[in-house]
Formats: structure tokens, sequence, C-alpha cells
């Protein structure tokens, strides 16, 4: 979340890849990327949302530092060298996405968020064009009660950006998430149905920050789906503002 | 005297055949690529058998049935370099839809529940059908995929020619899942 400068926020100097450039001191490693045109996958974090670092997409290397940080929840730091491609980092992501694709049933052909989609797109991005691992080819269910919107958990892959939206944002906390592993799901209330939540006020904001197919509006077709997430850093500003 | 001709097998498995469609929508380019390339094998063309040895074997279509299965085998042990063309048999696509569900079931979907004459099971002349249904490289080993549904004229012609002039294609670089 950008923050008028103040005196008391330090600036850094530090290097990406091959570029020296400097920072606020509270800045994390993907906002001075994205500030810098400097691609990073990911898939979780949303600009405007407090920080959640689920999908491991964004994963860079620390130079003096075995393990691999995630660029999304990593605040800079004086003198940090940060490496943002490397074969390792390449193959990480690229299994991370195939086990995306086969955890639950992505058909994009027949998909409302076909040529619209941000797993379909870096997985072109990051050269996915097979998947190794075989398919679990398990059904999960779709809830269309909503009279507006509708949630198929084939196509979730759990980066609670909805849960986040909702509660941060709207203020309604609708979303949250129930059991672990391959039965973990988004929830709306208590389990229930979405049509009879009592704290969805329809406003569509998790709709639109869905990056997938899950949360798509009632009605669409292959490939109809467009999302608008423009509201989102407007909204999150003021709402910090207040 | 130019060099000998690049020999190109293709065929279609459990696909709707329209990444063969797309593959003439090259139209025009066809006649070029008629000069670079011989197709020995193909729904496209006569030839009625799989030549001992081929360079470039194209498959189309998932893996559903053992007539699917022995096709790929014959296409592996023929073809020395090994395409998928299209979501079908790069991922099982619409037909690996079916897989959540038991073959029993879909049996009676498609054969009885929505039949009105005569509602059978066929058995005859019609090869078993297997679960679950594979992308190709479910099954053998696949050396390009070229993802889309169907992938485009452009993105065929691009990984050909790549092939052709003996580099190694970067299909992500023209199409992807569903494109
Ligand atoms: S959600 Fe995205 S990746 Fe999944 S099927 Fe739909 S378009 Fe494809
Ligand atoms: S529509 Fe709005 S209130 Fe309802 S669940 Fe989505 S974000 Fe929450
Ligand atoms: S429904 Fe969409 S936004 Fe919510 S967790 Fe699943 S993929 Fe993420
Ligand atoms: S974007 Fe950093 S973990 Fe998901």
């Amino acid at each position: 979340m950008a923050q008028p400068a103040t005196p008391t926020v330090r600036v850094v100097t530090l290097r990406i890849d091959d570029h020296d450039l400097s920072a606020r001191e509270d800045e994390t490693i993907i906002e001075v990327c994205r500030e810098h045109h400097i691609p990073i996958p990911s898939l979780c974090h949303l600009d405007g949302l407090s920080v959640w670092g689920g999908c491991r997409l964004c994963m860079v290397e620390l130079e003096g530092q075995s393990r691999l940080y995630a660029a999304c929840s990593t605040r800079v730091a004086e003198g940090m060298r940060i490496q943002t491609q490397s074969d390792r980092l390449r193959r990480y992501r690229h299994t991370i996405l195939e086990l995306l694709f086969a955890e639950r049933n992505h058909v994009c052909s027949v998909c409302v968020s076909n040529g619209h989609c941000e797993l379909q797109w870096l997985a072109q991005k990051c050269g996915v064009d097979h998947v190794r691992i075989p398919y679990r080819h398990v059904a999960y269910p779709v809830d269309s009660s909503h009279e507006m919107f509708r949630l198929d958990h084939n196509r979730c892959i759990l980066c609670t950006r909805c849960v986040r939206v909702c509660d941060e944002i709207e203020g309604a906390h609708t979303w949250d998430v129930m059991n672990r592993g391959t039965d973990c799901r988004v929830i709306s209330d208590l389990a229930q149905p979405w049509g009879n939540s009592d704290t969805c006020t329809s406003c569509g904001k998790c709709v639109q920050v869905c990056p997938t197919g899950a949360l798509v509006k009632q009605g669409t077709s292959v490939g109809e789906m467009v999302k608008d997430q423009h509201f989102l850093p407007i909204l999150a500003r003021r709402r910090h503002l207040s | 005297m130019s060099a000998p001709k690049i020999t190109v097998a293709t065929t279609w498995l459990d696909g709707c055949s329209g990444c063969h469609m797309s593959f003439l929508d090259l139209d025009q380019r066809l006649v070029e690529l008629a000069q670079l390339i011989d197709i020995v094998y193909s729904p496209l063309v006569d030839a009625k058998t799989l030549p001992e040895s081929v360079d470039v074997g194209i498959l189309e279509g998932s893996i559903s049935s053992d007539d699917d299965l022995e096709k790929a085998q014959s296409f592996r042990k023929h073809c020395k370099l090994l395409i998928s063309l299209g979501d079908c048999a790069v991922t099982g696509n619409v037909p690996a839809m079916r897989n959540p569900f038991k073959l029993a079931d879909v049996f009676d979907r498609a054969y009885r529940e929505n039949v009105t004459l005569q509602p059978q099971i066929p058995t005859r002349d019609v090869p078993a059908l297997r679960v679950p249904v594979k992308p190709i490289h479910g099954e053998v080993k696949v050396d390009v995929f070229i993802p889309g549904c169907p992938p485009s004229a452009e993105a065929i012609w691009y990984v050909l020619n790549e092939l052709i002039a003996g580099r190694e294609p970067d299909p992500s670089s023209v199409t992807r899942f569903g494109a």
C-alpha cells in the first residue's frame, strides 16, 4: 500500500537483478519491483489488500541466503541484493503452476474466464505448455445460489483475495476458509450457500479480484468474464486515510 | 537438387478434428510447406499405413479408448519426434471432463437417458473406453506441446518452421491453454 512519504521513513539502496535502486524502507520487494517494471509472477498478492504470502510464486533469491524469500512479504533493507530470475526460481514457479492445474479442474477452452485469467496468463508467461503431474480429476462443487454471482471451486486456487477484499475493503467478512489440503475451500458465512448469506452485500468486489474463473457473474459464457480491479487501490487508499 | 523432404504423419485420437482443420487454415502457406515436408500418413491424405520411420508425428486428441492408446504407442514407436497438438492432446481438455464420473454413468447419460429410440450401449466394432482419459504424455513420451483449442494456424506454422529450421520451438511464445 503506497503511503504519503514522511520524513520519518528512511530510504534504502538495494540491487535487484542488474538495477541499482532506492526504495522506502517500509516497502516490500514486490512493490519496488512493480514500481520499476521488473516482472515477478504472483497470484495471491494484490495491491490494496493485506499480505497473504500463500501462493509462493513471487519467490526471489537474496544474496548470501540459501533459502528463498517471498517478494510480497519481505521488506527491503539497506544493501539487499535480490535475484528475481534464475533456473532454480523458474523451475519452482513452473512446478507451482503445474500443481495448481493438476489439483482441481481447469478446462480453459470452456471456462468463462478464458483469455482473462491470471493463472492462464502466468502459465503462458512461465512457459507451462503442459502439466507433468497427473491431473487429480476430482469434482468440486459449484455454488450458483447467489442471484448475481457464482462460485466454482473447480477453478479456485485458494489465493484468499476474495476473503481479504470482503473483510478489509467491503467490511462484510462473508468469506473465510475451511478444511486443509485438497479439501480446503472458501466458504460464505458458516459454510452456507452464498445465496443465503446474511452478511453479503452483493457488492461484487470478491468477483472482481478473483484471479481465475472461480468467482464470476451469473450468465457469463466462455471467455465473457472480464474483471475490473481498478477500484481497489483507490478504495484501499481511502480506507487507510479515513 | 533440394534436400530430402521431412516426413510428417498425423492422426486424431479423441478430438473433434478441429486441430487438423486449424492446420488446413494455413491456406496458401500449405503450398509453401509442401516444398519442405511430405505428409506420409494422415486423415488428410490417402495413405493407410504408417511408414516404418517418420521424422515428425503429430497427434490430436486425448487417449480415451484402447484404440487411441494403440495409435499413440505406434506413433511413438515410428516417429522420431512426437508433437501433441491442441488442448485435448496436451491436457485431456473436454474429453477428460468425464473423468470425475463413473464410466457406467457416462454410458447411461449418453446412450440411455438422452435416447428415445432403442436405447442400448454399443459393444460391437467400437473400442473399449479407458478410465481415466489421459493427455498423450500420460501414456507415451511427447517432445513438443502445442496447447490451444484449437491452436491457431499461426501457432502451428511457427512450430513447424522452427523444427524445419532445426531450432527448438517455444510454443508458449505463440499459444496457451484455451487459446
Ligand atoms: S480459471 Fe483460468 S486456468 Fe482455470 S480453466 Fe479458467 S481460464 Fe483456465
Ligand atoms: S459480493 Fe461483496 S459482500 Fe458479498 S461476498 Fe463478495 S465481497 Fe463480500
Ligand atoms: S475464489 Fe477466487 S479469489 Fe477466492 S480464493 Fe478462490 S481463486 Fe482466490
Ligand atoms: S504473491 Fe507472494 S506468495 Fe503469493
